[in-house]
């Protein structure tokens, strides 16, 4: 367990402090500060994964966000297990256990790579689209195979044992990145007195500062980078999140940030603390300093590892004391690439070569690396690498001024690492996010955020403005511009940003694709995105199969489409598609990025939003009981209503007949405080009814109550219930419990924006009201023994009439009205008594053997009546005619209520509409499913025509048969006639067509 | 128990009914959190924590409804309260009586549970006009959160910014909270009170409780 | 998720306690029984679903309950204007 590529000295690494981990089964030890990729290189581990399609061995690459290859698996536990983790991102910590995702059965020995080496001819671009997507019949054993194959990871089978929650923040100023630009800007905008946060994907801030040799105001850059920290600790309007990645940036100043609080302490997260957590931050100004990503060249081979980003070497080398090699050659366009060479050199490795692909590199650098004795070859490019679990040479040859062809012989060169340099992209990611498309700048060869309507600064090397003293400066200005934007802080104070020493850079060579002797088709593969396995060769296949644009490009190929997001490929990808294009990189442009810049999980995401709290429960005050009597419930919309009471032994057929029976003989009971309650006040309130239900309510008097169907528009009923009118200008309206909300916002809508002169005020008091209904013949004799107050004889107090009065000692108003057809009283008491006075009528119901029943209940015993339940008997393209309702529209209103002209448009007045009818089975026990469609001719070969469906279908004790209702095009004219109902099996059920008001025709029970 | 209130002169119709919903003696009110027997807990459970939680239960909830361009309305309040019906996002506050702005034409008024009928029979003696009172005692509860880190509970509940800054103490806001919505009103530097619907009291407690985890749950009764 | 100026709490508040209810300014006819089927199809059911500035209705549900209208750029997603039901925009298209 030697850590053979560690240095002795240097690095932000505490030695101290080792840390074992576990990669794919084996033991190894790194230090605390070291990234799991850091660690794996130190233990000289060259190969992280498999590649995606040509299952080829992988490397790592980079070292951040950007990393293609080393996507592991973690998880020391199988409720723990973590796909899709960046191995560079992620921190070590002792007893860390990860494994390779994409090598089957492992990395470094892969039954795949037998496919894989075939594989170029059987997995070109557009694969999916050509072989997979017939026969469709395989798709399923096509997809297990490329998911496992792809190296997705997987999701744990256990219940992740961690929580995560979300935190809403505000600022005046957020900050995207903590690299001398974000840490800049941050101070002054500090120093304001706005609210500022400051986010940074790593667990320090510093960003490049961190692996940089550069000096800031004649000092160390990490130690400015301390002292800016410190200062900003100590201000009480700044939010500092390292290991914070913004992930999303949304419209008008909205940013997610996924911050991981313990995942780099230990597989589970400690007690009561959330392992990760989703900031949603409002910002009044944002100020993006999210740098840039290197790109690499593309070259032949240039998957092999061994073959990393220089930048990354430096950073290796610099911050965590790793040489992840011994030999290198370095490959760059430009001269700041020369750092990682100084850096090797000065680890004291050998640099073999540095291979210029600029005829003519005069920078600073250049000439450093050139004073320290290394050997530099101009006007040439690696071609090609050797090796194939480690790079074990390469191909150097001259090329062109214009780098699109090979202009000399070969030479080769022994080496076991490649670092490559193309130049810097802008991570320009999130500010695509908002719709802005990004700025191609020839003379920083990359592109810049383009224009966006977002308040929003952008500054240092998402800018194009590579240099640390130019990023310096920029973050200086946009951290004083945003603050006083954002009203703090003087705009136009001189403050000087602070020095960095300055060196000469030459100019950088634009070089997308390096070229090869043989043609791109025929040379080794060029790889542009390694996660997807798109080549040079396969971006060309498609251009030349007439994908134009790049976002066709993109879509045929799959460029871009890993959990990378093609942050190292997709310049290269398009640079390459916009020359077979014969087009500029502005003319073919980019695609864009969209959220998440990084993976997040699903526990981030959901955040508390699980589990008991997914979503509310709403209770009734009679919630306790109905647990206590063991209630079956039933979700209607937040609500969990009983559904029905089963008693022991009984299956549910058997509880519901018994509720059924014994509302019917004697007296059952019904928890209704669910239904939506609206107070009506002013003295238009009765117009107001008028308006918007169907039916009439000028004469409604005081004490009586009435039924009305609510229609929109269109004239298709939405909601129906019973109003009551409580006074003159008072009135209360019940309406579905699904449908409360919106009832009132319809009320509210109409108010304020069609009828502001009618004087009438609308509340909610679904939640004020307890309501237990009872019903059956015995009802009036149960509460009578419980009000002494209240005359119900059924002269005075008939049906449909409401009356207050006092019920078990609580002021009660009670309603006689029936959902059951038979004789019923609501009873309404403030929901703090509820139960009180629910116990109380089971107390003295006892004798009546009163029967709590559920909503299944509640819908057989209305089914058995013809009432209709809006949203189950209604789908928002009936109305009231076609549900045989037109007793309840009043077309001799003055007014036009709401729905009478749509219920009287060509189309709903035309003969043969689907109209709602009772249906008898023939067979009196088959009850028809629910959503069942008739049709007259069983035998009519298929597509067979249909004329509606079944919307209510039950088994009816009392009756002793099925009941059910049903649309049936023309059906008002059918009575008598027979329809009958395919299932699915073959079979089918015979029905014959009549009114749905199966019991008590006559409506005599409900009047006794 | 029961009576008919008449708008204005005694001549015309009562139009609105008034009603006492709250029983002389005997029956026992169940809060919405009866069930979550929040005094047990507070008796047996942590004493120090971070976040302080209380059911100031059974009060009584008026709201009013009216114009502030009705000058009977307008005065009559301010009459009856003692306090002028505050402006947007403002509370007021006098003893036992506090007022909640909830929009340009709505008030919560919240007072002990016996005195709401007696003060709803008073605010329409002294309003005229088109007007509207509703008692909603039983439909909401309220709920005060304290402690040093009641604020942070916030912040995991609310999108609104909750900070010194945007929510000084009086201020008063109707906003989500987590799944469903809450009147929040802010009472003192570290002190806080949430008017929560019935039917999501249990969800608000489940909340609140999880919420509070990391920082320690006081329960007080 | 917009961040939108309540004109009658007067203060900016998150998408999440809002609800958008189609565009402003559909008026009901003032006499629908005397309207063309055609005439009530388009009040009913056609809207103008611009590329651009776009007037829009509203509705402060988890606060005050109030509507109000927002004229909103459908590209940029940005909000140009806000004003009360009964007001009219001085944004608008050309």
């Amino acid at each position: 367990m030697t850590q053979k590529n560690r240095l002795k000295t240097g690095g932000r690494i505490e030695r101290g402090k080792p840390m074992k981990f576990s990669y794919n089964g084996r033991s190894y030890q790194g230090f605390e500060g070291d990234t799991l990729a850091a660690a794996l290189l130190a233990n000289g581990v060259d190969i992280v994964g498999r590649s995606f399609k040509y299952s080829r061995p992988r490397g790592i690459v980079a070292a951040g966000a950007e990393e293609p290859n080393a996507v592991l698996q973690l998880g020391a536990t199988e409720a723990t297990q973590v796909p899709n983790v960046r191995a560079t991102q992620q921190e070590l910590f002792d007893g860390l256990v990860a494994h390779a995702t994409n090598g089957w059965p492992n990395a470094e020995l892969d039954l795949m790579s037998y496919v894989g080496k075939v594989g170029g001819r059987m997995m070109p671009p557009g694969f999916y689209y050509k072989t997979f997507m017939y026969p469709q019949s395989l798709w399923e054993t096509y997809e297990k195979f490329i998911r496992k194959a792809a190296g997705l990871g997987r999701s744990p089978l256990e219940n992740d044992p961690d929580t995560y929650d979300h935190l809403n923040q505000h600022a005046d100023v957020m900050i995207v990145g903590g690299g001398p630009a974000g840490l800049a800007a941050a101070l002054q905008a500090a120093r304001s007195g706005a609210r500022v946060i400051l986010a940074d994907e790593q667990q320090e801030f510093g960003g490049a500062l961190l692996h940089s040799k550069e000096q800031i105001d004649g000092r160390p850059a990490t130690e400015w980078v301390t002292k800016v920290v410190e200062e900003l600790r100590g201000y009480d309007n700044v939010l500092l999140l390292p290991r914070s990645t913004v992930n999303g940036y949304h419209d008008h100043n909205f940013l997610t940030i996924h911050e991981r609080r313990t995942d780099h302490i230990a597989d589970k997260a400690p007690a009561n603390i959330s392992r990760q957590r989703m900031h949603r931050v409002r910002a009044k100004w944002v100020v993006l300093a999210t740098g840039a990503h290197e790109r690499p060249l593309v070259f032949g081979n240039n998957d092999v590892p061994g073959c990393m980003l220089a930048s990354a070497v430096s950073t290796y080398i610099n911050r965590y004391a790793v040489v992840p090699g011994n030999e290198l050659v370095l490959m760059t366009t430009n001269d700041h690439a020369y750092h990682c060479a100084l850096d090797w050199a000065n680890a004291g490795r050998k640099v073999v070569a540095i291979v210029d692909t600029r005829a003519n590199p005069d920078g600073e650098l250049v000439q450093r690396a050139k004073q320290q004795g290394l050997k530099v070859i101009t006007g040439s490019a690696v071609i090609e690498v050797q090796g194939s679990k480690r790079v074990s040479g390469v191909s150097v040859a001259p090329i062109s001024a214009d780098g699109s062809r090979v202009t000399g012989s070969v030479e080769r060169l022994s080496c076991d690492t490649v670092a490559s340099s193309g130049g810097w992209s802008p991570a320009v990611h999130l500010s695509c996010h908002t719709g802005s498309r990004p700025e191609w700048r020839d003379d920083i060869i990359g592109f810049v955020p383009g224009k966006t309507v977002q308040k929003q600064l952008t500054a240092g090397a998402l800018n194009g403005s590579y240099s640390l003293q130019a990023c310096l400066e920029e973050g200086t200005k946009a951290g004083i511009d945003a603050a006083a934007n954002a009203g703090f802080g003087d705009s136009a104070a001189d403050v000087k940003a602070p020095q960095a020493n300055a060196h000469r850079e030459g100019k950088a060579m634009p070089l997308f694709h390096v070229p090869h002797t043989k043609p791109t088709s025929r040379a080794p593969k060029q790889f542009v995105d390694y996660q997807n396995d798109v080549t040079a060769a396969g971006i060309e296949l498609a251009t030349r199969e007439g994908f134009e644009s790049i976002e066709h490009v993109k879509r045929y190929t799959a460029m871009g489409f890993g959990t990378d997001q093609g942050k190292l490929g997709n310049i290269n990808g398009m640079a390459i598609a916009a020359k077979s294009l014969n087009q500029t990189i502005p003319e073919t442009g980019t695609t864009i990025f969209r959220p998440n810049y990084t993976p997040i999980t699903f526990g981030a995401i959901a955040g508390r939003h699980c589990g008991e709290l997914f979503d509310p429960k709403r209770y009734t005050p009679m919630h306790k009981w109905h647990l206590e009597q063991g209630a079956k419930f039933e979700d209607v919309g937040l609500w969990k209503r009983p559904w029905y009471f089963p008693k022991a032994g009984e299956s549910m057929q058997e509880a519901l007949n018994r509720e059924c029976r014994a509302t019917r003989e004697s007296v059952g009971i019904l928890d209704a405080s669910t239904l939506g309650k609206i107070d009506i006040q002013g003295k238009d309130a009765r117009e107001f009814l008028g308006r918007v239900y169907s039916n009439a309510w000028a004469k409604l008097a005081v004490g009586k109550c009435r039924y009305g169907l609510m229609c929109g528009e269109d004239g298709m009923v939405f909601d129906d219930g019973v109003t009551s009118c409580l006074a003159e200008n008072h009135f209360i309206m019940t309406t579905t419990t699904g449908g409360a909300a919106r009832v009132l916002e319809w009320l509210e809508l109409y108010h304020q924006t069609e009828w502001p002169e009618l004087e009438v005020y609308f509340n909610t008091v679904t939640d004020q009201w307890a309501t237990m209904t009872i019903s059956g013949p015995n009802s009036r004799k149960l509460l009578s023994e419980l009000t002494d107050d209240i005359d119900l004889d059924r002269d005075t107090f008939k049906f449909m009439d409401w009356r207050e009065g006092t019920v078990a000692g609580v002021p009660a108003r009670v309603f006689r009205i029936s959902f059951t057809g038979e004789l019923s009283f609501e009873i309404n008491v403030q929901a703090n008594y509820g139960l009180h006075v629910w116990e109380k009528l089971f107390e003295q119901g006892e004798k009546y053997n009163i029967t709590p029943y559920g909503t299944e209940t509640m819908h057989i015993l209305r089914a058995e009546k013809g009432f209709i339940i809006a949203g189950q008997d209604t789908d928002g393209s009936v109305h009231p005619y076609d549900l045989g309702m037109g007793w309840c529209v009043s077309n001799q209103k003055p007014f036009s209520f709401i729905g009478k002209r749509g219920m009287a448009r060509e189309d709903c007045v035309k003969p043969n509409r689907k109209q709602l009818v009772g249906l008898k089975t023939k067979d009196p026990q088959k009850v028809i499913p629910e959503g069942s469609q008739a049709v007259n001719d069983p035998q009519q070969p298929l597509p067979m025509t249909m004329l509606g469906h079944v919307t209510s279908s039950y088994y009816s004790a009392c009756l002793g048969h099925s009941i059910a209702m049903g649309f049936v095009r023309g059906g008002h004219d059918r009575m008598g006639e027979t329809v009958y109902y395919p299932q699915a099996d073959g079979s089918v059920i015979e029905a014959e067509i009549c009114s749905p008001i199966f019991l008590d025709p006559k409506g005599e029970r409900q009047n006794v | 128990m029961s009576e008919l209130i008449v708008d204005k002169p005694a001549a015309e119709q009562p139009t609105v009914a008034v009603m006492n919903q709250v029983p002389q003696s005997g029956p026992r009110a169940e809060s919405p959190l009866h069930h979550a027997d929040l005094p047990t807990i507070a008796r047996k459970g942590p004493q120090q924590g971070g976040v302080y939680l209380e059911e100031l239960k059974l009060l009584g909830h008026l709201v009013l409804r009216g114009s502030t361009d009705n000058q009977a309305f307008m005065a009559g309040a301010e009459k009856v309260l003692g306090v002028a019906l505050p402006g947007s996002l403002q509370s007021a506050e006098k003893g036992e009586l506090s007022v909640r702005w909830l929009a340009p034409d709505e008030w919560l008024v919240i007072v002990p549970g016996a005195r709401a009928f007696d003060l709803e029979r008073e605010l329409r003696a002294a309003m005229s006009g088109h007007y509207a009172i509703v008692n909603v005692s039983g439909g909401q509860t309220v709920l005060s959160l304290s402690g040093p880190k009641a604020r942070d509970v916030l912040m995991k509940t609310t999108p609104y910014d909750v900070h010194d800054r945007n929510f000084p103490v009086g201020k008063v806001v109707t906003s989500v909270f987590a799944k469903t919505q809450a009147v929040i009103r802010r009472t003192g530097e570290q002190s806080w009170e949430l008017v929560i619907r019935r039917s999501f009291a249990d969800y608000a407690w489940l909340w609140l409780q999880d919420a509070s985890a990391e920082y320690g749950l006081v329960v007080r009764s | 998720m917009f961040y939108i100026y309540c004109p009658h709490c007067e203060e900016h508040r998150e998408e999440e306690e809002f609800h958008a209810s189609g565009e402003a300014h559909i008026a009901r006819p003032l006499d629908p029984d005397n309207c063309t089927d055609e005439e009530w199809a388009q009040f009913l059911y056609f809207r103008s679903n611009p590329r651009g500035i776009h007037h829009e209705l509203w509705v402060h549900a988890v606060g005050c309950r109030k509507f109000f209208n927002i004229t909103r750029d459908t590209q940029t997603y940005e909000i140009k204007e806000i004003y009360k039901i009964g007001q009219q925009p001085t944004v608008t298209a050309e």
